[in-house]
């Protein structure tokens, strides 16, 4: 993986200024490289790729990369996602949200998008907390910890976007963080090319708004902890159930190749030409 | 990709550079440290053993590294991409 | 010289009507969520699209992601619509700004019911005028069209999705229960009948492509997504190239031209049917089903000798104030019956500015403003 920064430079707007407003050590930065990476490996076009995002420091990410771009209301990027690969199946849709735009506000849409099985990538950056609005407690902060919302300790039980998704029947689900970029690397390539409904939960820290409420020293100490409890999930299917508390498994979690709903939607309309 | 120690070329932008520490702190040659402006800086290339993390990881694209032999046609990849737009 | 193949002739709801203009107009892609009284739109759409080569008809899980899909469509190039009633057109007030200012093209029917909230789902009423208008949050222009009989609701339909296609902005279609749930004989246009517009799209090399450049029109081309013009769309305030800016003169470029490029069109937007005005002293202003009641009404005083006419809004706004305005100098007296608490009629008392006098009637009670309530304020001084 070598000269791969000067790649990214050629994919990045240039009339953007650089460094991005990501705070020092965010995980988003490194998740726009993975992105542009496994778009290059993938061999496409800037053209072909539609980048959608919602709104959040998450969301802001569309406007420095030179792909079709589409920054949408909050919560709602599926829903563009949605229209988007509908009328043109040949993008390639890539999905970007933050927790709180994806499960928050977003969650009707992201359970639907999964359910309906519409052929994009869905993008999680899980940080476990509202970023950009100052660090008030999303639909994955963990129970027990701290946020200006929850200046107490939060009350409410987390979702686990993974099972989540699988719930919703989801084509493809993964997990990884941000410090893990081969692997982020390797699944959103899978996933861009994969039929229907992809989801690539990514674990990244946000320090500035979670971490030092959080008992965290620094944005190094967020990244070790990822290393410390994270592990492969075909190693902690084998791990016996009293060895798993606190064990955040990453990888792939299903992988099927069902057809996308605007594939089907293809097959009804030539169905229906047939007929005539 | 180069595997042996002293094979590659490390190279820190400092105006994109925010000092987040994760080159710093996860180069497992110790091959970064910090310079007074809370930089990353390439305080000993020859131990880099080419592993590309801290080109990964780094949030603002602010690190490259090269393999030493290929320093001389390492706008390869610019040139094949623009052939893609 | 070759006969003209005879026009088709249906017997029709408003809302099949809604689905035939649309089809005309060019629409293949729909996105709703099923309510009363609008959904006779979306079934119809769901059975017609999938027939067409690249239409698509997609049920959403609310109204908000309807639109959604629809701003999403028509990005990728699609006429676009969806259609709903009072308690979904609510949902979709986020993405109508959106649309405006991120300026993309796609129209909206919105069969009103009576309001507020789940209101009378299946009564008629026009309790949604002024929501169609300011209903999003932000200072914004906007397109809103009515019809008050079935033909116009097809006509109407085509009428929508031109000025949106021709100006880069969501277009609003009132329509009432009355009109969308009425069956009547429609004649359906040839296509060679019908001037259909579509939006422009840059010609020039990709490179010099500026989205959302300062043009005399001030509507810019707009290529569909993903054929080579890659650029920035958002609902942030922005500049011409589309990204994000707080600096006040480019904040008050994109405003004033958003505004402008409606207003400065303004003659080509305000539709509306004249009925007996050239001599009248008491003229009605009515759109939607009250306008039926209305020509009713004013047959009845004409043969009674009265000198009535009737100005029927099919566009509501922007405001054709210079209808209204002539006829207000040129006569006693003007009545707005309307099925709200006086929405329109607020419009038509700013306009009239004391140059005659204004009368409303206003029933708020899921009735139809019948011919006789109009004619009584007719004869009455
Ligand atoms: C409808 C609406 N409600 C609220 C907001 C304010 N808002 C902006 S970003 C955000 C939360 C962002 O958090 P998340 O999605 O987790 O992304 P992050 O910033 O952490 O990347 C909120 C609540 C908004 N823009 N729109
Ligand atoms: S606030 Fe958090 S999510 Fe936003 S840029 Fe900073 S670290 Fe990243
Ligand atoms: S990872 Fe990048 S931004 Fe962080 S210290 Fe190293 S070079 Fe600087
Ligand atoms: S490539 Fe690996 S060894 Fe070399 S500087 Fe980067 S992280 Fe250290």
């Amino acid at each position: 993986m070598v000269e791969t920064t000067k790649l990214i430079h050629e994919y990045l707007r240039h009339s953007k200024k650089f460094p991005h407003v990501y705070c020092p050590g965010c995980g988003h930065g490194i998740v726009l490289g993975s992105i542009i990476r496994s778009v290059h490996h993938l061999g496409l076009s800037k053209d072909e790729v539609v980048l959608i995002a919602g709104i959040g420091c998450s969301g802001r990410m569309a406007v420095y990369v030179d792909f079709n771009t589409i920054h949408t209301t909050h919560g709602r990027a599926l829903t563009f996602a949605t229209g988007v690969k509908l009328a043109n199946p040949k993008l390639k849709v890539i999905v970007v949200m933050g927790d709180g735009d994806a499960l928050s506000i977003g969650g009707n849409h992201f359970i639907h998008a999964a359910r309906r099985n519409i052929g994009v990538t869905a993008l999680v950056l899980n940080n476990n907390i509202y970023g950009m609005t100052g660090g008030q407690s999303s639909s994955t902060t963990p129970e027990n910890s701290y946020s200006t919302t929850t200046p107490y300790g939060h009350l409410e039980r987390d979702f686990d976007v993974v099972n989540l998704a699988l719930g919703c029947g989801a084509n493809f689900v993964s997990r990884t963080t941000a410090l893990h970029a081969q692997l982020m690397d390797k699944l959103l390539t899978k996933a861009i090319e994969n039929p229907g409904f992809n989801v690539v939960e990514v674990l990244t820290p946000c320090f500035t708004q979670y971490g030092r409420k959080n008992k965290f020293k620094n944005v190094v100490e967020m990244y070790s902890w990822y290393r410390k409890n994270t592990i492969k999930v075909e190693k902690y299917k084998e791990l016996p159930e009293e060895k798993r508390a606190g064990k955040i498994p990453i990888g792939v979690f299903s992988d099927k190749q069902e057809p996308g709903f605007e594939e089907k939607y293809g097959q009804l309309r030539e169905k229906l030409r047939s007929k005539k | 990709m180069a595997k042996k120690k002293g094979e590659t070329i490390v190279t820190v932008y400092p105006a994109w550079c925010k000092g987040c520490g994760i080159c710093v702190n996860f180069c497992p040659g110790k091959v970064l440290e910090f310079d007074e402006h809370g930089k990353a800086y390439v305080a000993r290339m020859e131990e880099c053993i080419g592993c590309g993390f801290c080109e990964l990881h780094c949030p603002d694209f602010a690190i490259s590294v090269v393999a030493k032999d290929k320093k001389d046609n390492k706008n390869n990849s610019e040139h094949k991409d623009e052939g893609k737009n | 010289m070759a006969r003209k193949p005879k026009r088709k002739e249906l017997f029709a709801l408003g809302n099949e009507a809604v689905v035939e203009g649309a089809l005309l107009a060019g629409c293949s892609f729909f996105a709703g969520y099923p309510i009363t009284p609008s959904t006779e739109i979306a079934e119809g759409m769901a059975a017609k699209l999938p027939q067409l080569e690249e239409g698509v008809f997609v049920q959403m899980e609310d109204e908000i992601a309807s639109l959604g899909a629809v701003i999403g469509a028509s990005l990728a190039g699609r006429k676009a619509m969806t259609a709903t009633s009072g308690p979904g057109f609510s949902l979709m007030q986020e993405h109508i700004g959106y649309a405006c200012m991120a300026e993309v093209p796609l129209v909206i029917v919105n069969v009103m019911r009576g309001g507020p909230s789940t209101g009378l789902p299946t009564n008629p009423a026009q309790g949604d005028v002024q929501q169609a208008r300011w209903g999003t949050h932000g200072d914004h222009p906007i397109i809103v069209l009515s019809a008050s009989d079935v033909q116009e609701c097809l006509h109407m339909t085509i009428a929508a999705f031109n000025f949106a296609e021709k100006y880069r902005t969501p277009v609003i279609l009132l329509l009432d229960e009355v009109t969308a749930h009425t069956r009547e004989k429609i004649v359906l246009p040839r296509p060679e009948e019908l001037t259909i517009i579509n939006r422009t799209i840059p010609t020039m090399p990709p490179e010099w492509y500026v989205p959302y450049e300062e043009t005399m029109r001030g509507v810019p081309p707009m290529p569909p997504l993903g054929s080579g013009y890659r650029y920035h769309v958002t609902g942030l305030t922005h500049d011409e190239h589309g990204y994000p800016t707080s600096k006040a003169n480019e904040i008050s470029a994109l405003m004033h031209r958003l505004f402008r490029k409606i207003d400065q069109f303004f003659y080509d937007i305000q539709l509306v049917e004249e009925v007996e005005t050239e001599d009248a002293e008491v003229v009605v202003v009515a759109y939607g089903c009250v306008a039926r009641s209305a020509k009713l009404a004013i047959t009845q005083a004409r043969e009674s000798g009265c000198k009535a006419g009737l100005l029927v809004l099919k566009t509501l706004f922007p405001f054709p104030r210079t209808y209204v305005e002539k006829l207000a100098r040129q006569c006693k007296k003007v009545i707005v019956p309307e099925m709200n608490m006086g929405q329109i009629s607020r419009e038509v008392k700013r306009v009239n500015n004391g140059l005659s006098r204004v009368v409303t009637i206003n029933r708020v009670d899921g009735q139809i403003i019948t011919p006789g309530e109009i004619l009584k304020k007719i004869y009455k001084d």
